[in-house]
């Protein structure tokens, strides 16, 4: 009996001990509904897989960069129109079929397709044709130029699957990947290995397991008790501090592509009024939201940009924190003693922290908001599609999306179309100087109009074991990228 | 007869409560896959995955597909996890059910024995020690409890991991990984099942056989044993059934604390994403288990009272 406890407390060493040097245990807080990042928008799923499980022809890298993946290089046409992708050799998906220019068309071709349930279908919008000019070729000939056609391919939405698997991957994800996958236990967590056939640079990490802690008080325990290795985006920003005053661990905070945004609706008396909206973003003294909501957590914006991005322009001063000047602006737009409408506030924190906040100081100024707690189904038919609300807070998570202003029906109801034609004059522009003009021109626009009020960028807090290094501080796109990942002596 | 009656009601139960269930759920504003598909989803694209999930037939036949399954153990595919929802409520039932079982047993164990002293020392100090404690037990929230027993035995002590289940492959850590919970979910159970125990023995002790037994020259354990204890266990049986479904169920609040893969957090999750298949099949198989459960326990009176089997 005592031997073999000896044993068992041996075996364990010996594997934690192993553990340490080559295997990763990351947390996330929602658990992805599936894992095929070309048929859902849950950010969860490209968390998991995107970078370890999935390649597409381009990819990001930590700060933002669009870089080349399955796709070696690629030349554009004289006109913009025509995009040749040189692609890797070698390559081979997880279930041993090889990849080539025909998993490409079939990849882009399926997303676009007119039964597509790509959730970023318009990303692929401009594609007219995709033509395979030889396996390692591939032409995409677009309807008009389309300078960001790299960047959209780098989408966790654009990865490159291949047809013999694609029905399946939702459940049993076959990538070209240097992870594959290995076990899903559903509510629980998410397990992969190395890919030792992997065509790129070989990663150091032999497998990696994604744990689901949706509650942060038991996120909190697990990395206190050792469970986790890392938890790259912590759902409790007031326990980093002490994570801060513990040499086991360190505390990553880098930015994400989250503008958070007091929504308005445009459409709405008296929300249409620009003084009013003026009104409003004047109301509200960002830092004390940061402060209060985000325990200091997040930068000011003054559009819908992200200060990172080298094309922002800081244009906070436009709607500056002046309560005396909002009252000012309410009764000169003829609403002397403020009105009343509706907060509809969706479940993460920066909303319901931050929305208690704002409340608060647009009574200040006489705006009385009836603040309702709504789940995101709910949001998204009631706000999003029904666009039955007042204000909203909500954080666009998306790289790149200023675009959104130009939709029309979108849910703010902008879309001027003096601002929609800026939009389709940046699209069809591929010049990097003239783009980053038109991208500071929109983003003066919408300022200048209060088009909603701009709170602050998220910020991604994590936290890991000392010893990890590799991780992405910044969250280009929602990626837990373990390629470069490693553990330190 | 008796038995006859309540198995008519039992499927009666079943048939309405299956009516009100899907017609409640559906009702859920929201639609599953405008969810899937988030903010940047076009309409054609929410439009064809809508039909994929079969949400374009009308309400009726959606009902009847679902129920017609149900009888036939298909419960449908999760709009969401798109593997079958047999197979997903089946892997969590495999952890809530354990953790209900392993809870009501610890409940029943500390229960027990407590309440009988309890009843025994009746005005004694025995008795308001018991008392003050199981009022402790029962105003303590079960979140907090299982909180400070992570802080204690899995962050100080380093003795257990602080949440998660390792799966039945390795049966000891899965019993392991179950303990805190079920000591968290038994603390406030145990306390009110001492109470019910104890105030039924009470009662049972006053009736006038008690004292004829007494009479007669049994001893006071004699008469617990041989007579009071089986009258008195009625309600405590009753009670231990209503546990028994909450236990299932309701332990949400502490899956969450310890991140199970259970039911309560299935169907949690399941709300939110509006898997509305998934919810209601959850849902169900929790009333089966409430309308069952509630069958053996009036089976089991039966048995402690064969005046009821007629």
């Amino acid at each position: 009996m005592k031997t073999l406890a000896l044993t068992l407390a041996a075996a364990l060493c010996a594997t934690t001990a192993m553990a340490q040097n080559t295997s990763i245990t990351l947390g996330m807080q929602l658990e992805p509904p599936n894992l095929d990042p070309t048929g859902a928008a849950a950010g969860a799923i490209d968390e998991v897989v995107y970078a370890n499980i999935f390649e597409g022809l381009t990819r990001f890298g930590s700060d933002g960069a669009v870089l080349p993946a399955l796709a070696r290089e690629w030349e554009v046409s004289e006109d913009g129109l025509v995009y040749t992708f040189t692609l890797v050799e070698g390559a081979t998906f997880h279930d041993g079929t090889a990849f080539d220019a025909q998993d490409v068309k079939f990849s882009l071709d399926r997303a676009r397709a007119e039964d597509s349930t790509n959730a970023q279908k318009a990303l692929f919008a401009s594609i007219a044709d995709v033509e395979v000019l030889s396996p390692t070729q591939v032409a995409i000939t677009l309807s008009a130029p389309n300078g960001a056609l790299p960047f959209n391919l780098a989408w966790g939405d654009a990865v490159i699957v291949a047809e013999e698997s694609a029905a399946d991957n939702a459940t049993n994800p076959v990538g070209t990947g240097p992870f594959r996958f290995a076990d899903w236990v559903q509510g629980d967590r998410v397990e992969m290995v190395r890919n030792d056939d992997y065509w790129g640079e070989a990663v150091a990490l032999e497998s990696a397991t994604f744990k689901f802690i949706s509650d942060p008080t038991a996120a909190f325990a697990a990395m206190m008790a050792g469970d986790l290795d890392a938890f790259p985006t912590f759902p409790a920003p007031e326990n980093l501090i002490q994570f801060e005053a513990d040499p086991r661990y360190n505390v990553i905070v880098g930015s994400t592509e989250g503008e958070t945004i007091l929504a308005m609706n445009n459409g709405l008396e008296p929300l249409n009024n620009p003084l009013v909206r003026e009104a409003v973003s004047r109301a509200i003294d960002r830092q004390s939201i940061i402060d209060g909501a985000m325990f200091g957590y997040g930068t000011p914006i003054g559009t819908h940009f992200a200060p990172h991005n080298p094309a922002y322009v800081d244009l906070t001063e436009l709607s500056a924190f002046d309560p005396e000047r909002s009252r000012e602006l309410l009764a000169e737009a003829g609403y002397p003693d403020g009105f009343t409408t509706t907060l509809k506030l969706p479940p993460p924190a920066y909303a319901r922290r931050g929305g208690e906040i704002i409340a608060a100081q647009l009574r200040e100024v006489g705006i009385t908001v009836e603040i309702q707690n709504v789940e995101w189904a709910d949001w998204l038919e009631t706000v999003f599609r029904g666009r039955d609300y007042g204000f909203t807070i909500v954080s666009h998570t998306e790289p790149m999306d200023i675009g959104i202003y130009a939709r029309d029906g979108y849910y703010f109801d902008y879309a001027k179309p003096e601002f929609v034609a800026l939009i389709d004059e940046l699209e069809a522009t591929s010049d990097e100087g003239a783009r980053t003009d038109l991208m500071q021109q929109a983003q003066q626009m919408i300022a200048e109009e209060h088009v909603n009020a701009y709170l602050f960028q998220l910020a991604k807090t994590g936290v890991a074991d000392a010893r990890l290094r590799g991780l992405w501080e910044n969250s280009p796109t929602q990626a837990n990228d373990l390629t470069g990942v490693s553990w330190a002596e | 007869m008796h038995v006859a009656r309540r198995l008519l009601s039992l499927v009666l139960t079943l048939v309405v409560a299956s009516v009100l269930i899907f017609c409640v759920i559906e009702v859920l504003p929201g639609d599953p896959a405008a969810f899937m598909l988030g903010m940047n989803a076009q309409p054609e694209a929410v439009d064809a995955l809508r039909a994929q999930m079969g949400l374009d037939a009308g309400l009726v036949s959606r009902y009847f597909t679902w129920a017609g399954g149900l009888l036939t153990g298909d419960f449908g595919a999760s709009y969401t996890y798109r593997v079958p929802v047999a197979e997903l409520i089946g892997d969590r039932v495999w952890v809530s059910l354990p953790l209900a079982l392993y809870a009501l047993l610890l409940s029943t164990i500390i229960a027990f024995p407590i309440g009988i002293i309890a009843a025994m020392r009746r005005g004694k100090a025995a008795d308001y020690g018991i008392m003050g404690a199981t009022q402790l037990g029962i105003a303590i929230p079960n979140f907090w409890f299982a909180m400070f027993l992570v802080v204690i035995f899995a962050i100080n002590l380093r003795w257990v991991r602080a949440g998660g289940f390792p799966g039945w492959e390795d049966p000891l850590a899965a019993i392991g990984a179950l303990t805190l919970p079920a000591i968290a979910l038994a603390l406030p159970q145990a306390s009110i099942l001492a109470r019910i125990m104890r105030s039924a023995l009470i009662d049972t002790l006053d009736e006038d056989y008690v004292r004829t037994a007494r009479a007669k020259g049994l001893s006071q354990g004699g008469v617990v044993r041989g007579h009071a204890l089986r009258n008195a266990m009625i309600p405590v049986l009753t009670i231990i059934g209503l546990q028994f479904s909450f236990l299932l169920a309701g332990a949400i609040i502490i899956e969450n604390v310890f991140y199970l893969p259970g039911l309560g957090r299935l169907l949690f999750q399941a709300i939110n994403q509006r898997d509305l298949i998934v919810v209601e099949s959850t849902v169900m198989l929790l009333v089966m288990a409430v309308v069952v459960v509630t069958f053996l326990v009036d089976m089991a009176y039966a048995i402690v009272d064969p005046r009821l089997r007629r």
